[in-house]
């Protein structure tokens, strides 16, 4: 939940800023875009995500260092999780849930 | 230093901890709260505190969503999920942790319909795919959560899903650590500000920390090159006597926050008048409620709610190390009675929480060291 996710836009519509497309190592998910509308997010730009939210535009940079700082703080794998969660829920999460948290 | 060799920046990193050194005056004892949990889990996983000099110390905050629920708001959501045709929907990280009457999943394996969902806006699509049931969105996290949790809640709305609603347990940053301020065995010099948290309220909500306070605090990143230039900051301001909001994320955090969010946060949430913080006890203005316009999806106005009080017992010092008077291990119940597996206080229930990080680097660090020496 507090995991900040750097990940890069596919796919974006102003039409419907609700159902962005978001790649995060090599993995697709529709995120939300739409707080962001103001800064008109587009394929090819890096954002933070939040519990499957975009909550602000970074550089390309940036989003790397973040990746790193995940994988250092042993976390990458838990937002690997997370992003191929979003979309979906799980009824027996149990296994996933009592892993312990490194 | 054996953590230094792993980045991309070994020299900017011994360069900042030679400032520090250079910028302590030995003859002070420094306190320097880091407000956000992940903060925390960073210094302890990178054994910064190993860099610094021994006159200062980090005080580790409270800003760990799980670890200040009380339980009773654990207690409360799980009962209304307790009622036929209920679905208990809330992020992974609240699986394991204790109510009265055990961890959500465990009321899962007792059998009752629980589901982890990554995004509220998941919870919400549960719902418009079982109409036969109730969602009941368990809502946790500061401001980088609660503006989903106000989006998901706007969308209920236009769309009138009738079977939603949301257990709301948003918690807002400003008011703990105002709380910390005013309680008389206060004794921080200066505060390092959350990252992520800030890229929604931005730096201006710290102002009065600054003025008012006379406090310094510099919002950091994550990386430790950032904490400890965040330190160098705050050392630096100490010295000249200043307090200020320096922004030493300026690469993530814009100095305005997200307005979008903001807006969307103003719109459906209002502050509650008071609100339990587990350690901290009672924060007047410090958590958020949903609008009477939403009352329909705020389960605490569609369902009767038990109101349950679970109060943590009193050999918890959470509330001394919260505020920096103790450290983890000074409180008599560390790595005895309270440990990350079977936590007694709040600061044991996340891995993020100051005692289960001390606990998980430092303290298993020192047991491998003992079983060398005995050898």
């Amino acid at each position: 939940m507090c995991l900040a996710i750097p990940a890069k836009i596919v796919e974006s519509n102003p039409e419907n800023p609700a159902s962005g497309l978001v790649e995060v190592l090599g993995v697709r998910r529709k995120v939300d875009l739409s707080l962001l509308t103001e800064e008109n997010p587009s394929p090819g730009d890096w954002v933070l995500i939040h519990v499957g939210f975009a909550m602000s535009k970074i550089s390309e940079q940036d989003a790397a260092e973040q990746l790193r700082i995940l994988r250092l703080l042993g976390e990458a794998e838990a937002a690997l999780e997370e992003v191929r969660g979003y979309g979906s829920s799980t009824s027996d999460g149990g296994e996933q849930a009592s892993k312990p948290r490194k | 230093m054996k953590y230094v060799d792993e980045f991309r920046d070994p020299e900017t990193i011994e360069a900042a901890a030679r400032e520090i050194r250079r910028l302590a005056d030995p003859s002070r004892h420094y306190r320097i709260m880091e407000v956000c949990g992940g903060h925390t889990h960073a210094i302890y996983r990178f054994g910064l505190q190993d860099l610094l000099p021994e006159n200062l110390e980090l005080i580790h905050g409270p800003g760990c969503p799980v670890c200040v629920l009380p339980m009773g708001r654990i207690d409360d959501g799980l009962e209304l999920a307790r009622q036929p045709g209920m679905i208990f929907a809330a992020f992974g990280d609240m699986m394991r942790v204790p109510g009265t009457r055990g961890t959500p999943l465990e009321h899962q394996a007792r059998g009752m319909d629980v589901r982890i969902v990554y995004s509220p806006a998941d919870a919400l699509e549960i719902a418009r795919k079982n109409p036969d049931k109730h969602v009941l969105f368990f809502a946790i996290g500061f401001e980088t959560t609660a503006p989903s949790t106000a989006l998901t809640l706007k969308r209920a709305r236009a769309e009138n899903v009738p079977n939603f609603s949301v257990f709301c347990n948003h918690v807002t940053i400003i008011p703990a650590i105002r709380a910390i301020l005013d309680s008389p065995d206060m004794r921080l010099d200066a505060f390092i500000g959350p990252g992520h948290v800030s890229t929604v309220i931005g730096c201006r909500p710290y102002e009065w920390i600054a003025e008012n306070e006379g406090k310094p605090i510099a919002v950091s990143g994550f990386e430790p090159a950032d904490i400890l230039q965040s330190i160098v900051m705050l050392l630096g301001q100490l010295e000249r006597g200043e307090s200020k909001v320096e922004n030493q994320y300026r690469r993530v955090v814009p100095r305005e926050g997200n307005r979008a969010a903001l807006q969307v946060m103003a719109e459906v949430f209002e502050l509650r008048p008071y609100f339990e913080w587990r350690g901290l006890g009672f924060i007047s203005q410090s958590a958020l409620r949903i609008r009477g316009e939403y009352a329909r999806w705020d389960a605490e106005k569609r369902f009767d709610v038990p109101g349950v009080r679970v109060t943590d017992p009193r050999a918890a010092q959470c509330g001394e190390v919260l505020k920096g008077v103790l450290r983890p291990a000074q409180c008599k119940l560390f790595g005895k009675e309270c440990t990350p597996e079977q936590p007694v206080g709040a600061l044991m229930v996340s891995a993020e929480g100051s005692c289960a990080a001390y606990y998980n680097y430092e303290h298993r660090k020192r047991a491998a060291r003992n079983l060398v020496s005995l050898r």
